[in-house]
Parts: structure tokens; sequence; C-alpha cells
């Protein structure tokens, strides 16, 4: 049984068991067509980025590395706090105030032997699309929605179809309490984040009434005390929701409240909890979700298994709220997805046309046809249709040339019509050469 | 030889420097793109209009309520509606800029609508809420108080709150608070 093959990029002993999956064939892997000898050295050569090193980047920091990937890099913006130390076991005590990106880094690299993990304490934001080309896997632990439609956003954006380089899968992971979810994305192929949007339920709002006149709960006299008595008192010119002096002037409001309505069980501690949306970590979630991510990591990079993501299920949904239960299925792509459904298509314009003149184009263009639309770029309103007072400012734009206009060669351009309900157009301007 | 080869890869990457610039063009967010359409589909009819402080920020406006029927008719409300980058997975903030006296809006402007905060949904749009807050001048809801006085009062006394109405839209004060003169 014992197999005496040496790849290479393969330490024999270390990775015996690794080796065991990603260098044979078995029942899952492509018929004739797997090769395993390359394997070990493939996922050598990759590089591998990971957003978020919080509860899900530690486990999938320390995952990955013991998957056999060599080339890791970590972005987080975030410094320690002590409430992480629980569960985000890459930090201690002495860590606390650090960068979470450069210590959990340093940790995973003295750990595991031949790892290198490279930490940038930013935003993703941060970055552009260069950056983001050198990575062949993309694997996210955030705690953001706007984080993960930002980064999808820019993936989606980056695949250029001849390329093949330019898609970039992204493995998306997260937690809410006893819940969490694994979903697998290849940009512009299958449904992503943005199709998924209404998979994340909103946060649990309580009706402004009730808080106002009717309290039941300890939570409401709480979020009566930030909504209603702040705004009301202004006892500090702006809350901080990390400055105690705030959160104490809210506790008491609040208790007070409490107390007029015979309502026990604000605390300060639930006020903090409650005022900072904070929803508790469970550490068990996090790593059986970052279990999950990193194992299609290593399927996507090995071909060892089918993986999540194409072309059947890509989304995992797991619940440890009574006993345990899992569901994997496919999330169908929107037609209508500002993001995937609606890539920027190429428009060939002159600079020196009018606006009215591109407007007036889009008529009689066999891709568009639209007959009254409306259309901005990202920092200028160019034309809009209505409402009465958006046109009446931005008519005088009409007259005005594209150059005049600043707009320039390569600029994305946003177009809706009401005569399509549900679609909307992106293009990329792209200036005729002048003679 | 070698010099001409040099000087054509110099050329090379300044073109795919340009390229790549033009691959950094600030892109038209989903957030926006999808306000732009909100917009464009937005029925006012004549008791409303928007005005847009700065007409390329279309995340941020004013809304203007005129009622022509109901108890508020003759007034002239106004919102201030705040769009965040999470539009639409987050509803848009929407407070009243002047101090009035109605069941299900407090005196900070704050708005009681549910499709605003607990029943908010993705799939509704701008124009689902601009029909609430003319619908919560049409029909005030005491049964969802915010402003617990003026909501007792309708419930108590609609004659009388009727009354208060008036006078408050009028600028005068009710019940010892005085209000904004929002009457045309």
């Amino acid at each position: 049984m014992a197999s005496t093959t040496v790849y290479p990029g393969s330490e024999p002993a270390r990775w015996k068991y690794l080796d065991r999956i990603r260098t044979r064939a078995g029942p899952f892997t492509d018929g004739d067509a797997y090769d395993g000898s390359m394997v070990a050295e493939a996922m050598e050569n990759m590089t591998v980025l990971v957003i978020g090193a919080g509860g899900l980047g530690c486990e999938i920091l320390k995952n990955l590395a013991l998957s056999g990937f060599k080339n890791i890099h970590v972005i987080d913006m975030d410094t320690i706090d002590i409430s992480n130390l629980n569960r985000q076991f890459l930090f201690r005590a002495e860590d606390v105030g650090k960068y979470k990106a450069e210590v959990a880094a340093r940790f995973v690299e003295k750990r595991v032997r031949g790892v290198k993990i490279t930490p940038h304490n930013k935003m993703i934001q941060d970055f552009d699309e260069d950056f983001y080309m050198q990575f062949q896997l993309v694997v996210c632990g955030l705690d953001s929605i706007e984080a993960r439609r930002w980064i999808n956003a820019t993936l989606v954006n980056m695949v250029d179809e001849e390329v093949e380089d330019s898609y970039k899968p992204l493995i998306d992971g997260g937690t809410e309490g006893f819940k969490g979810q694994s979903r697998v994305i290849f940009p512009t192929v299958t449904s992503c984040i943005e199709c998924q949007l209404d998979m994340h339920a909103p946060r649990a709002a309580v009706p402004l009434c009730t808080l106002a006149s009717i309290p039941r709960q300890p939570e409401h006299c709480i979020e009566w005390a930030h909504v209603i008595a702040w705004d009301a008192e202004k006892p500090f010119p702006s809350l901080d929701k990390d400055d105690p002096e705030h959160i104490t002037w809210l506790f008491k409001k609040a208790l007070l409240r409490a107390q007029e309505f015979n309502i026990p069980g604000v605390t300060y501690a639930l006020t903090q909890g409650v005022v900072k949306n904070i929803i508790p970590a469970i550490a068990a979630t996090n790593s059986v979700i970052a279990a999950s991510c990193c194992n299609e990591a290593l399927k996507i990079a090995s071909n060892c298994a089918p993986s999540l993501g194409y072309p059947n299920n890509n989304y995992m949904m797991y619940s440890g709220n009574d006993s345990i239960y899992t569901y994997t299925f496919k999330h169908e792509k929107k037609d209508d997805c500002p993001v995937c459904g609606n890539l920027a298509r190429e428009l060939q314009v002159d600079p020196a046309w009018t606006l009215g003149e591109l407007v007036e184009s889009f008529a009689t263009r066999p891709e568009a046809q639209l007959k009254k639309p409306s259309i901005r770029a990202e920092s200028k309103t160019l034309y809009m249709q209505s409402p009465v007072s958006l046109e009446e400012a931005t008519r005088p734009n009409l007259d005005k040339t594209l150059v005049e206009l600043g707009l320039s060669d390569g600029e994305e351009v946003g177009v809706t019509d009401p005569a399509f309900a549900t679609v909307s157009f992106k293009f990329k301007l792209k200036f005729k050469k002048t003679e | 030889m070698l010099k001409i080869w040099s000087m054509k890869k110099e050329q090379q990457k300044a073109e795919n420097a340009e390229g790549a610039a033009g691959g950094k063009k600030k892109k038209v967010t989903a957030a926006q793109l999808r306000v732009q359409k909100d917009l464009s589909e937005l029925s006012l009819g004549s008791t409303m209009r928007t005005e847009f402080p700065d007409p390329d920020n279309i995340l941020s406006f004013i809304l203007y309520v005129e009622p022509d029927e109901g108890m508020y008719r003759g007034a002239k409300f106004s919102f201030t509606f705040n769009i965040t980058p999470n539009f639409p997975h987050e509803p848009p903030k929407v407070q009243c800029r002047e101090k009035i006296y109605h069941p299900n809006i407090d005196l900070e402007g704050k708005v009681c609508l549910n499709i605003l905060r607990e029943d908010w949904k993705p799939v509704l749009n701008l124009n689902a809420v601009i029909v609430g807050l003319q619908f919560l001048f049409l029909e005030p809801n005491a049964s969802d108080p915010l402003n617990k006085e003026a909501a007792e009062d309708l419930r108590t006394n609609r004659e009388g709150f009727k009354r208060n109405v008036r006078v408050a839209m009028g600028g005068g004060s009710v019940k010892g608070v005085l209000f904004d003169r929002v009457l045309k």
C-alpha cells in the first residue's frame, strides 16, 4: 500500500496522507485524464489570497498551510482585541493591539515549515486589479457584506474572456452564531455574491414604534436609548461605540427605561452587544466552515475531486442550532445581476460627440435600442430622464462634448431605461482614434 | 539590434501601463446603478418632487411632499434620503426635516414606516418608500405610534387631533411643543 514514488515538491513522510489524496487517481477524479504527478508542484507554485484574519481567517490560514499550499497572502486591516483571544487561536495576550494579518502570518509560518505568508495590514479596497491578478484562488473569511460585494465585483470585472488566468475562483465562508455557509464562485460562470445577496437575511430590526411605545425586551430598551434618546439629548457630539463613557450613558438610559416598563435584564455587556451588533461567534462553527472552504480550495487546486461551484451545487449552508444540519444546493445565476449579469460592454464613441448625440445613438444601436436612456458615470450624473429636478439639472450636459464632460477613454457608464424594468446596462466607452 | 529590442520592450510596457490605467477607472457601483434605475422609474405625481443638492451624487437627495387630501392637506413637508453603498441590501435612511405633529413621525424627524426598517427587502425600491411616506400623511396610524401623545390624541379625539394638526402646521404649539410652520 505504501507509495514509494516521490513527486517534485513533495516531502514524502510529511505529506504522506495528503499525497494519497492529491496524487492518486480515485473514484472522484476525472477518469484517465487525471495526472496526480504534477499536483504537489503546481500547488507549490500557486499563490492563494486569504481575506480576513479573524475567527474564520485564523482557521483558514492554518488549514491552507497544512493542506500543502506554500504561498499565501492575507489581508486584514484590524488589530487584535482582547475579546478575540478565545477563538482566534493564532493570537496571544501579548499580541493585543497588533495587526491581525501580521501576527497570524508569523504564527503559521513558525508552526508550518516551508510556508510563506505575506501579510497586508490594509483594506481590500487599497489594492487594485494588478494586485489581485497575482493570485490563483481567493478565500474569504469576512464578517461584512460590503467587503464581500466589493471583492466579488472586482473579481467579476477582472475576467477577460481571452485570458485564462483572469478567472479567479472565489471561496466564501461566513458564520453567524451556530449557522454558517460556504460557497464557491467562478466569476461570470456561476452565480456571484451579488446574485445571492438575498441569502443574507438583513439584521432583524425592531419596529421603531415598538421601541418608542411598547418595549417588551431588554434589547428594546437599549435600542431605544441608542436610536431615540441619543439623538434627542445628544450627550456627546457623535456616538463612538468603542468609548466606554458613551456605552455607559446608553446603558444608564436603557436601565431607566427598563425600570419604567418593569423589564429585567439590561446589563452593560448586553448594551455593548446590542449597540455594536455583536452576534456571539462560536469557534466550532468557524472551524466547520473554514474546513469546508479549505476542502474546496484543495479540490480546485488539485482536481482530486469535483469542487462545489460548477456545474451543479455551489452553496453549502450549515446549521448547528438543532443538532447538525447541512444542505447543499445550486444557487442560480441571475440574468439581471448588476455585477455579473451585466458586464460592461465596449462602446465605440467619438470623443467629439455631444452627450446628446451619444444619448440619441442608444436608440439606434442594435445592442441597446433604448428609447429613454438615463446615463451616469461613477462620479458624474450625465443625463437623467427623470425625476424632473435631475432632468433639469443635467439637461445642459446634452450640448457638451464627452471630453468637455470630463469623460475619458475606457471610462464606464451605467445606462438605465424604464422600458427595461429589470435590466440596466454598463458600457465601457472606447474613444475612436482621431486621424 | 539589442537596443531596438529593449526599446520595443519599453514601448510595450508603456502601452500596457496605459491599458492598466484604463482598467483602474472608477466603475459604476452596484448601488449607484440600482439607484439610477429606481430614479428613472420613479412616478412622483403632482404632489411630490425631488431636489438634488449635488446632481452628481444621486445617493443623497431631498423629497418634498405636498399632500392634496387628508388632514395634512395644504402643507409642504421635506425628507432627506441618504442611501448607503450597501443599498439595496440596506434600506435608505429617511428623515423628516421639519418638526411636525404626526403619530408616526417623532419630533426629531424619525419615521416609523415598516419598509424603512423591519420589513425592508432588497426587491423593494425607492418608489415603494415614497408611496409609503405619502400614505403616512393620508392615513396616520395610531396603533404604531412614534409620537405617543399624537397617537393618543388621534385615537381618543379625532376631531381634536385634526385641529391640533392644523395648529402645528401653522407653526403654533400643541401641548407645550412648538412646531415648524409647513403651511404653504
